[in-house]
C-alpha cells in the first residue's frame, strides 16, 4: 500500500512537471497585471515574455535582498522562494 | 439503518465518481466541457479569457447584460474632472473574438444540483463548472434613509457610470465655499483605499477650483488602508481643507436625509452642499440566489480553487468572494480569475488543481502627480488566503516626491496594462 502511494505521488509529480511547461507555474499568471502581456501597451514596466530567465531570476533576487530598489517589486519579490522564482523565470523565457 | 446509510454513502460516492469520470471522458474525447461565467468585470472577463487560453476546447459562456464595461479604478479621477468617463469604458468585442459566447442578459437562477443557470429570458444553460463574478450590490436598508431614490441626491458612485458623472456634476455646480461630505463604510467593502483616494482627488479639485470650500470624511472606522501615507499627504497638500472624522470621534453615519443632503451621526448633523454616501455592500445578487453567500453577505471559498464552500461546482471570484487577506480590488480580481481558471481547466478534465500563489497591487492617487501603493503576495494557509510572511506592504513613508510621481505614472500604466489584457 505504502509503495503504491509512493508510486502514485511519483506519477503525479512527473505529470505536474510535464504540464508545467505549458501552464504558468504558481504566481506567474499574476505578473501580467502590471507587466504587459502585449507589446502594444505602453508602460515603463518591462514585458517578461521572451526575456532571459537568468536576468529575471537576478532581478527578483536583487529586489528581494534590497540590492536593487523598486517601487513595488521589492515588496512582491519577498513573497517568492528561489524555486518559485526559477520556475516563473523559466516559463516567461519560453513565452512569446 | 447503519449499513443502509453506508450503502447510500457508497452509492453517492460512486455516483459522484461516475459523473466526474464521464465529464473527464467527455473532455478527453473532444466533447467540450462547459463553463458558464456570470459577470463581465475585472474578475469575470479575466476568467473567461484565461480559461480559453488554458484550454481552447472548453466552451465558455459569459453572462453579462451590459454591452459596455465601466471600470471603477480611476473613476475618482473622473469625479475630480481629471479624466473622462469614456477612458473607463470597454467593450466585449475582443473577448468574443477569443471564442467566448456572450449572453447579453442577466442570470436569474442557479440550480447547483442540476448544474444549470437560468437566464432572464428563460433559457437554461447547463454547465460543468459555474463561475460567479457578480461584484458588489448596495446593501439597501442598512443605512436608514439611503434607498435607491436617495442616490439621485446623494450619489454613491461606487459602481462606475452615471453615478460617477452625477457626483462630478454636483461638484461642478457647487459654489466656492460649499461643504462636501463623504461617508465611508465599515469593513469589508469594495476597494478599501477608494474612499480616501476619492477624498484626496476631490480635495485637489476644491483646492484648485473652489479653495474656500471644505471636505469632511465621516468614517465608520478608526483605521483604513494606507492611512499613514494618506494622512501625511493630506497635511502636506490639503491642510485645513480635508478633515477626516474617525468612528471614535463620531464619524459613523447612522442615517441620512436625501432631500436636505443631511448626514446624521451620534455626535451631530452635517448638512452638505454635495454628499457622497459610500454605503454598506454585499456580494452581487446572483450570489445570494445561488446560495453561495453566508450570513455576512459575502461568499466563502476554497483558497486554492475559489470553489464555493456552500455549493459544489460553483466558484466565486472578485469582490464577492471572502478572499482572506486579499483586498477587494481589480488587481486581486484579475489574479483570482486566473487562479480559478487554471483550477477549473484542471477540474473539468479530471485533473487536480495545483497550489496557487496570488498577487495584489493597488495604487491610489492623492494628487494627479502623487501616487502611493500597497502590494501583497498570497497563498492558501489554514483554509484561507493569507499573506506570505515578510512580503508586501505599502510605499515607504519617507519617500521623496519623485517616488510619488513615479507611482502616479505606474498607476496609469497598470490601468492600461490590465484593461488591455482583459478587454484588448
Amino acid at each position: 500500500m505504502v509503495r503504491f502511494v509512493a508510486a502514485a505521488i511519483g506519477f503525479v509529480s512527473i505529470a505536474a512537471a510535464v504540464v508545467a511547461s505549458a501552464e504558468p507555474p504558481a504566481g506567474a499568471a499574476a505578473c501580467s497585471g502590471c507587466h504587459p502581456a502585449s507589446a502594444r501597451v505602453t508602460s515603463p514596466v518591462p514585458r517578461l515574455a521572451g526575456r532571459d530567465a537568468a536576468a529575471i531570476v537576478k532581478a527578483m533576487q536583487d529586489f528581494r535582498s534590497g540590492t536593487r530598489t523598486g517601487t513595488v517589486m521589492d515588496r512582491i519579490a519577498k513573497g517568492f522562494t528561489d524555486e518559485e522564482i526559477q520556475a516563473i523565470a523559466a516559463w516567461y523565457a519560453t513565452q512569446k | 439503518m447503519k449499513s443502509g446509510r453506508r450503502e447510500f454513502l457508497k452509492l453517492g460516492v460512486a455516483a459522484t465518481a461516475a459523473v466526474a469520470l464521464s465529464r473527464a471522458r467527455a473532455s478527453a474525447q473532444g466533447t467540450a466541457a462547459r463553463v458558464v461565467i456570470v459577470g463581465g468585470g475585472f474578475a469575470g472577463a479575466s476568467c473567461a479569457r484565461a480559461l480559453r487560453q488554458a484550454d481552447s476546447r472548453i466552451a465558455v459562456t459569459l453572462v453579462e447584460p451590459s454591452p459596455t464595461f465601466t471600470a471603477c479604478p480611476f473613476s475618482n479621477a473622473v469625479i475630480a474632472g481629471l479624466r473622462e468617463l469614456r477612458a473607463q469604458q470597454f467593450t466585449y468585442e475582443r473577448v468574443a473574438a477569443d471564442g467566448i459566447v456572450i449572453a447579453r442578459t442577466t442570470a436569474t437562477a442557479v440550480d447547483a444540483q442540476a448544474r444549470s443557470v437560468t437566464l432572464a429570458d428563460g433559457t437554461r444553460l447547463s454547465y460543468d463548472r459555474l463561475v460567479l463574478a457578480p461584484g458588489i450590490e448596495i446593501r439597501w436598508g442598512a443605512l436608514p434613509g439611503y434607498d435607491q431614490a436617495a442616490t439621485a441626491q446623494m450619489p454613491h458612485a461606487w459602481q462606475a457610470g452615471e453615478q460617477t458623472l452625477l457626483l462630478r456634476r454636483q461638484l461642478e455646480a457647487m459654489d466656492d465655499g460649499g461643504l462636501v461630505v463623504i461617508s465611508a463604510p465599515a469593513n469589508p467593502f469594495r476597494c478599501p483605499p477608494g474612499p480616501y483616494e476619492r477624498a484626496s482627488l476631490i480635495a485637489h479639485y476644491l483646492k484648485t477650483k473652489k479653495p474656500k470650500s471644505k471636505l469632511i470624511v465621516l468614517d465608520a472606522k478608526d483605521a483604513f488602508s494606507k492611512q499613514r501615507l494618506f494622512q501625511q499627504a493630506w497635511s502636506e497638500l490639503y491642510p485645513g481643507l480635508l478633515e477626516w472624522v474617525p468612528l471614535s470621534k463620531g464619524g459613523s453615519v447612522t442615517s441620512v436625509d436625501a432631500a436636505t443632503r443631511t448626514l446624521v451621526t451620534d455626535f451631530g448633523r452635517h448638512q452638505a452642499k454635495v454628499a457622497n454616501v459610500i454605503p454598506p455592500q454585499k456580494a452581487g445578487r446572483i450570489a445570494d440566489v445561488a446560495g453561495v453567500t453566508d450570513r455576512s453577505g459575502w461568499c466563502p471559498i476554497d483558497p486554492a480553487t475559489f470553489e464555493s464552500k456552500l455549493q459544489p461546482g460553483v466558484h466565486v471570484i472578485g469582490d464577492a468572494a471572502i478572499a482572506g487577506a486579499m483586498p477587494k480590488s481589480a488587481f486581486a480580481a484579475n489574479s483570482q480569475a486566473k487562479t480559478c481558471a487554471a483550477a477549473v481547466a484542471r477540474l473539468v478534465t479530471g485533473g487536480a488543481p495545483s497550489a496557487p500563489k496570488l498577487i495584489n497591487t493597488c495604487y491610489s492617487l492623492v494628487a494627479p502627480d502623487y501616487g502611493i501603493s500597497v502590494a501583497g503576495v498570497y497563498q492558501p494557509s489554514g483554509g484561507q488566503l493569507a499573506e506570505v510572511p515578510g512580503s508586501g506592504g505599502v510605499s515607504p513613508a519617507d519617500a521623496p516626491r519623485a517616488t510619488r510621481a513615479a507611482e502616479a505614472v505606474l498607476a496609469e500604466a497598470w490601468f492600461r496594462t490590465i484593461t488591455d489584457e482583459i478587454f484588448g
